[in-house]
Parts: structure tokens; C-alpha cells; sequence
């Protein structure tokens, strides 16, 4: 097993334990997920192959995302909901400078209050992750939506 | 089902008493007077939000959309100038165009080849003459009368408009003087885009006419606008509306912030919510106008909105998708002068509004929240007396609903409810 192999395992590891921890709700330690200077983005594949910045969520560093993270559990309103999300395999790149490319699909089923579940939000995860004291972290998570169009409104990162 | 006036209705409809002060529920809910928005404002005398002009720059481009329910197709010729016409073909009625966006010299129905200029113009019709001397179209047949049904188009400060009506006067008086200026403070420069998404809602689309126009409940239901004092009722601030009320602008000065005991005596959720960024670059701004004005909505007849917080300007565009069901286009954008520093604040403000927008999320499900209030009781009515029962401009307070009574002032006339 070489070295490439571990990290392969590692990083499969934490982009299945990232999307679990939503699902379960444990959102505190979403920004840990993060480098400290990590950058999260969910933007419309639309937008993203216009090569325009805009998407729908942005946050730069650990702080922006804990601010997201207590905005969902103290500010904002919206009627609870839970995900699901189904994961592909993921095709991993790099690791030559240390830094490896990972690409996932995710498809990911909402259950709200009236027992619908429902298909919320399908994509892409491209990820940058860089290992730090062992620990495979995300330099980079773009969340590439197929769609442009949000169904009522997205609170919970992806 | 085509309905042309009240009189048409199944059920009679009265206005209630009290006036633009009381909205009848049924207004959120009757197909058929769903259906009599249709003719008589998506197809009347009312200037349509089509596209921006940065959508289709170059000759060729074409972006469709709709009017109401009715698909449009946005168009620039080879001279540059803007068109719009019905996306339905004059053969059969199938769409021409089946992409949100392309570039085409001619637009061509994929049914049986029928295509057309980028005017609207029927050009070709596949074996006109029929093959080896059969068949084809009668020798009579006029393509000149055979062309998508055209709009009538005006670009205004780069919002492409366009109507039905011959009797919708020019988009500036359309619009009256205040709107017209308050766009061209604005908008009138030249733009660039940033992104664009949507969102589906579940309510009437005239609830979010109005929701856009409360003034009232945005620093109450919207907790971050308060805590971060982006935009409160206690900042120096007002409603100016249109001549004809139809159309408004809310606005507020940051810099005026005057903290009001109210907040906090009354026990307001969104003031409850004590915090400081851990990521204070979210609200890293910069003030782009002498005015003072750091946070604006300007709400259009029939529904469209610009918004202008601290520096994240869009364009909201909520079209109507059945009687309980809204697309919200969400088109931010910047302006070409930007330089990378402040096209990096508008997208990070960014966050502030959208699907996800950290104050704006809670209307994506508080108009559903009036929508499900309110079915199976269509005789029921709202209220809207906050600052009076005036429809008047409100020059320092924004603690009023003069802006949604300006709204129904003018759904009520142009729907011609008694």
C-alpha cells in the first residue's frame, strides 16, 4: 500500500464523514472540515462554466462558516428539514504538490416537516484538500448545483 | 381558460370596504382570477421585464423568458437594435427557441423548419412548394402575415422591457420621474454580470409583490438586517411612491443609525440575536453614492424589484409559475467601472441576499407561510393600515404599508375591480 493509496482512503473517508455530519445535523463542526483559510462556495453550474463569480453561498476562512452555522441556529427562520445525501464515487487527482483534487457527485434528498422527501439538490463536489498534521482538510469546496433554481430556500450548507 | 373581465368571474367579485386597506385572500388563490392577470395585466398596458441587455450583446443573442405564462424570446439584430416576440411558432405553435440563451442568425422551429428573422419575420417555410410539383402551401399564402407575434421593446438604463399593450406610454412615464431617476442612480452605467440563480416559492405571486414592498416587516422578520444595523426602521429613511403608486422605492441611511428603544423594549426576535462576526469581511463595503443611501428596494409594476444593499446590486424578477407557485430570479451584478476589490464586496455581500441570503432566506418560506394561512377561507381578508390608511410617500418612516396599498391601488385599477 503506498502512501498515495492511505491518502486516497483518507480523503474518501472525509468527504463521506463530511456529508454524514449533515445529515446527522452536527453542524458545529462544519468549519473543522475547512483549512482555516478554506473557501466554500455552493454556486449554479450555469454560473460557474460563465466563469462569473456570483454563486448562491460564499464563505472564506473558518469564521465566515461559523458565522453561517450560528446565523442557521439563532437568526434565521425557516421551517426545520433534514438531508439525505447520496454520494458517487470520487475520481481523485494530484497529490504531487500535496494538494489533491477530488471530484464527487452528491444528489441530496430534503425531508420536510410534512413528511416529503423530495429531491433537493444534485451536483458536484470539487474539492482541493490538503493534508495538515495528518488530516485531510478542504483548501477548496465548490458545490456545482445542476440546477439554477432552489426549491424554497437553501440554509443548511451541502 | 381566457377571462377578460371581473364580470367573467364564476364567483362575482366586490373589493372589500376599507379599500386598498383589506386584500381579499381569494386574490391568492382563484385560478380564474389567476387566469384574468393574464389578459389583463401580463397582456396589458404594463411595461414586462424581459431580460437584461448584457444578456443578449452581441447581434445574434437571444434569451427567452416569459411574460406571465406566455413564452417570450428576446432578441439583438444585425443593426444592434432589441426585439421581442412571442417564442411560439406561427405553424403549429411549438416554441422556436428551446435554450434559456444562444446566438442564431435565424430562429428555426425544429417541428417542420419554419424559421424566422431575428425581427420575428417568417423567412422560410421547408417545401413551400412541395416536392416535384406537389403539394407545398397554396400559391396565396402571405409569409409576410406569418410571423411571431411581436412586443413592443424599450431598453431602459439595461433592463430590457417589453409589452402587448399600444396603449402602455414610454417606459419613463410609465415609471413617473422619481422611478425613473432612482434607476438611473442605479443602473445607469454600464453593467456587468456576476451570476444569477432562482428560486421556487410556493405562494401567489402577488404575495411577494407585497413582501418586497413591506418595509415594515423586513428589519422584524429578518434578524440579520437588524443585528448588523444594515437596515432597521431606526436609520433615517422613507417610502417614496410612484405618481400613480404602482411602483415604490424603500430606503435607509446606515449612517443615521439612531438606536430605537422599541427594539428592545418590544422584544423583537431579530433584536435578540447578539453577534459579532467571526468573518467580518462579510460586510466589508464601501459608499458608492453622495446621498447616503446605503440600502434600497425598488419595487416595479408588475413584478420586478432592484435592490441595492450596502453594495450588492439585483435585479429580482418573480414570475409567476400557477396561482400558488413563483420563480425568483435572483441577477446580481456589478459595474464595468468595478475594480477587482469592490467586484470582490459585491460578491461577498452577496450572501446577504438569494435562496441563501443570510437576511433574505425567510422569504423564500414566509409567503408560503400566508399561502397555506390562507386556503379554504377565500372570503377572508388581510390588513394593511400600518402608517395610516393613506397611499401617500412616507418621508421618515418606513413603519408603514403605504407601499403595498400602492401596490393594490394599481392592481385594482388595472384589474378593474369594483
Amino acid at each position: 500500500m503506498t502512501a498515495h493509496m492511505d491518502a486516497r482512503a483518507a480523503i474518501e473517508d472525509v468527504i463521506t464523514a463530511y456529508a454524514h455530519d449533515i445529515d446527522d445535523g452536527a453542524l458545529d463542526g462544519w468549519p473543522d472540515y475547512f483549512a482555516p483559510d478554506g473557501i466554500y462556495q455552493i454556486i449554479t453550474r450555469e454560473t460557474f462554466e460563465a466563469g462569473l463569480p456570483m454563486g448562491i453561498m460564499l464563505c472564506e476562512g473558518r469564521g465566515m462558516m461559523a458565522d453561517r452555522i450560528q446565523a442557521m441556529q439563532t437568526a434565521n427562520i425557516y421551517e426545520a428539514h433534514n438531508y439525505c445525501h447520496l454520494l458517487g464515487r470520487s475520481r481523485i487527482d494530484g497529490g504531487s504538490d500535496g494538494a489533491f483534487q477530488a471530484r464527487t457527485n452528491f444528489n441530496i434528498v430534503r425531508t420536510m416537516q410534512d413528511g416529503g422527501s423530495e429531491m433537493f439538490a444534485v451536483g458536484k463536489y470539487l474539492d482541493t484538500i490538503v493534508f495538515q498534521d495528518g488530516r485531510p482538510l478542504f483548501q477548496e469546496r465548490r458545490v456545482i448545483l445542476e440546477s439554477r433554481r432552489v426549491d424554497i430556500l437553501l440554509v443548511y450548507p451541502l | 381558460m381566457v377571462l377578460s373581465s371581473v364580470d367573467e368571474l364564476s364567483e362575482p367579485l366586490r373589493w372589500p370596504d376599507g379599500g386598498v386597506t383589506r386584500i381579499p385572500y381569494r386574490l391568492y388563490t382563484d385560478p380564474e382570477i389567476y387566469a384574468l392577470e393574464q389578459q389583463r395585466i401580463f397582456r396589458g398596458p404594463v411595461w414586462n421585464f424581459l431580460c437584461l441587455e448584457i444578456d443578449i450583446p452581441n447581434a445574434g443573442d437571444y434569451k427567452t423568458t416569459t411574460v406571465g405564462e406566455i413564452p417570450v424570446v428576446a432578441t439583438r439584430d444585425e443593426n444592434g437594435d432589441v426585439h421581442a416576440m412571442v417564442n411560439r411558432c406561427a405553424h403549429k405553435g411549438a416554441l422556436v427557441c428551446l435554450k434559456e440563451k444562444g446566438n442564431a442568425k435565424l430562429l428555426t422551429c425544429i417541428y417542420h423548419s419554419w424559421s424566422f428573422d431575428l425581427q420575428g419575420r417568417l423567412k422560410g417555410v421547408a417545401f413551400r412548394n412541395g416536392l416535384q410539383g406537389k403539394g407545398g402551401l397554396p400559391q396565396d399564402f402571405d409569409i409576410s402575415e406569418h410571423g411571431l407575434e411581436p412586443l413592443r421593446v424599450e431598453v431602459f438604463c439595461g433592463l430590457v422591457f417589453g409589452t402587448f399593450s399600444d396603449a402602455t406610454p414610454t417606459v419613463e412615464s410609465y415609471l413617473g420621474k422619481p422611478m425613473s431617476k432612482f434607476i438611473t442612480r442605479n443602473l445607469g452605467r454600464p453593467l456587468k454580470p456576476l451570476g444569477m440563480h432562482s428560486q421556487i416559492i410556493h405562494n401567489n405571486w402577488k404575495l411577494y409583490a407585497e413582501n418586497v414592498r413591506d418595509s415594515y416587516h423586513a428589519t422584524l422578520l429578518h434578524t440579520f438586517y437588524t443585528t448588523f444595523k444594515i437596515n432597521r426602521l431606526d436609520m433615517d429613511g422613507g417610502i417614496v411612491l410612484a405618481e400613480d403608486k404602482w411602483h415604490s422605492i424603500s430606503y435607509a441611511k446606515r449612517a443615521t443609525f439612531d438606536e430605537a428603544p422599541e427594539y428592545a423594549e418590544e422584544k423583537i426576535h431579530s433584536a435578540q440575536y447578539d453577534a459579532n462576526l467571526a468573518g467580518p469581511t462579510l460586510l466589508e463595503s464601501w459608499p458608492e453614492f453622495e446621498d447616503g443611501i446605503t440600502h434600497s428596494i425598488q419595487a416595479l409594476f408588475p413584478n420586478l424589484a432592484i435592490q441595492f444593499t450596502l453594495n450588492s446590486l439585483a435585479v429580482r424578477f418573480f414570475v409567476p409559475r400557477g396561482v400558488d407557485k413563483t420563480e425568483l430570479f435572483w441577477f446580481y451584478v456589478g459595474y464595468e467601472r468595478d475594480d477587482e476589490e469592490q467586484t470582490r464586496m459585491r460578491v461577498m455581500q452577496g450572501n446577504l441576499t438569494g435562496a441563501s441570503g443570510l437576511v433574505s432566506l425567510e422569504d423564500g418560506c414566509i409567503n408560503e407561510f400566508v399561502q397555506r394561512g390562507t386556503r379554504g377561507s377565500p372570503e377572508g381578508t388581510g390588513l394593511a393600515e400600518m402608517g395610516g390608511r393613506e397611499v401617500e410617500s412616507s418621508d421618515h418612516s418606513r413603519a408603514t404599508e403605504t407601499s403595498i396599498r400602492g401596490f393594490w391601488t394599481g392592481y385594482r385599477q388595472i384589474m378593474d375591480i369594483a
